[in-house]
């Protein structure tokens, strides 16, 4: 029996995956989510700041990290919103900014908002870490105008920030790099505050700046995003995820162990 | 309607993807040639529009005239990179590739140093009064002692780097944890799609 275990069809393998995920989401099974201490810290980051603060958004991901990048956006612009923060969309990723324009396609219908006014889009621009570095010097060094060429001085958000010391409030949603550079150049060189929302993969290393308090707070994967949709007390599709993420997260140590059972049970045998 | 075409569109290549998990097929083989031609001219047009036509044939003559002579100099080691593809004179090639490494280098030197280095060497200066604190600074010694090859791991530096041994399998563990939670994620978007977005079977 644990011989056959270990020779098993993997496709049967992804057959019990692929119901593991469906069935909570058709049964809309809930499972309860535990806010943890780094995502409040974000959530108190950005609930601390003064109405009117300007919080810059950097989307640096691209379709492929949507699932858990994309609730983390949205409940962030509602949180923001809610506080009346006003919000700057950048992109250090080309298919960054579309993102944006997607949440917010969502988002201008919930709250009275007012394109130049409460929020305005600059568009992605290249070079990564020298965008940052550039930011600190000057913004409008950079981003001359937004993403629909007018410039920068004549919207009313825009007009009178001109570098770090005009943004309350980095907020970096990374698939990648950027999440060590906004650290590293954006907080270390320039004081500013920031905050790291970021895709599971990139979670760990994240958690270093975390712990050296180099970031004010940090949003982790699917599950980071469920707690700050928890926090905001508005549940989305990450919320929806977790019970799906939660019953896989099972099936799969339950593989692990019985792999392993069946692989030092024949082993013995063999000797 | 062209949202519903796009659905449909977006659901056949998710499943044509997904299909090589049965066994490769020509779904699976038209999905992927689809993906990496749509990618390299996506890259090609984006190259041109933010980068090549922006920055440095819009600027180098300005709105009032000027003509920005220094805009040569990137040119010029741009264009050198495409000595590559000539064998006799790919030397070339390395004069933009160096400038290229020199900046990237620059840049990260002072990014390590000032922005990871020396603040997560301050993180670890701690007073040892709490578990944490003493988890931190053991860990840290322990995994820099394993690191350490100017002396023969023979006694208790053996025993310390085992120890630090540890401490890196635990990160491992996590890490790999973590992906298989992102990996997982992206399944779930996917579901989450099909499901909502084409099938219409959950709200």
């Amino acid at each position: 029996m644990l011989k056959k275990l270990t020779t098993i069809d993997r496709r049967l393998i992804f057959v019990l995956v692929a119901l593991a995920v469906i069935i909570p989401f058709v049964t809309r099974m809930t499972m309860g989510i535990r806010v943890s201490v780094p995502v409040k810290e974000a959530y108190d980051a950005v609930n601390s700041l003064e109405p009117g603060s300007i919080l810059l958004l950097a989307i640096d991901y691209d379709p492929a990290s949507m699932p858990e990048l994309q609730p983390m956006l949205m409940a962030i612009l509602r949180h923001a919103f809610e506080k009346k923060l006003r919000v700057i969309f950048i992109g250090l990723w080309p298919l960054g900014p579309p993102l944006g324009h997607m949440a917010m396609e969502e988002i201008s219908k919930e709250f009275n908002l007012k394109y130049g006014e409460d929020y305005a889009f600059l568009d992605y621009r290249p070079g990564g870490s020298a965008v940052i570095l550039a930011i600190g010097r000057n913004l409008k060094s950079i981003y001359g105008c937004d993403y629909k060429g007018i410039p920068l001085d004549s919207l009313p958000i825009t007009k009178d920030v001109t570098n770090y010391d005009d943004i309350a409030l980095v907020v970096d949603l990374a698939a990648g790099s950027s999440a060590d550079w906004w650290p590293q150049l954006a907080a270390a060189r320039y004081g500013q505050k920031v905050i790291i929302g970021c895709t599971a993969v990139v979670a760990p290393t994240t958690y270093t700046y975390f712990g050296s308090n180099q970031i004010q707070g940090l949003i982790g994967g699917l599950k980071g995003a469920s707690e700050y949709e928890t926090l905001v007390k508005i549940p989305g599709t990450a919320s929806l995820g977790m019970s799906a993420q939660s019953v896989t997260h099972a099936l799969i140590v339950f593989f692990i162990i019985i792999g392993n059972l069946a692989y030092f049970v024949t082993r013995r045998r063999s000797k | 309607m062209l949202k519903i075409v796009g659905i449909w569109i977006a659901a056949f290549l998710t499943l044509s993807i997904y299909s090589f998990l049965y066994k490769d097929n020509p779904f699976y083989k038209f999905a992927e040639h689809l993906y990496v031609g749509i990618s390299a001219a996506y890259m090609v047009i984006l190259t041109w529009s933010f980068d090549v036509k922006p920055m440095l044939i819009d600027r180098f003559i300005t709105p009032e005239g000027t003509v920005n002579w220094i805009l040569l100099i990137p040119a010029f080691l741009s264009a050198t990179i495409l000595f590559r593809f000539i064998p006799r004179i790919s030397w070339i090639s390395r004069w933009g590739i160096a400038f290229t490494i020199g900046m990237g280098a620059g840049i990260g030197l002072t990014m390590a140093l000032h922005g990871y280095i020396i603040p997560q060497l301050q993180a670890t200066l701690l007073p040892l009064n709490s578990i944490n604190n003493v988890v931190i600074v053991v860990g840290v010694l322990s995994t820099l002692t394993y690191f350490f090859f100017s002396v023969e791991h023979r006694g208790p530096i053996a025993g310390v780097a085992r120890l630090g041994i540890t401490f890196i399998m635990i990160a491992f563990g996590a890490s790999f944890g973590y992906t298989v939670m992102a990996r997982l994620s992206l399944l779930i978007g996917r579901v989450y799609f099909l499901l909502h977005d084409w099938l219409h079977l959950i709200k």
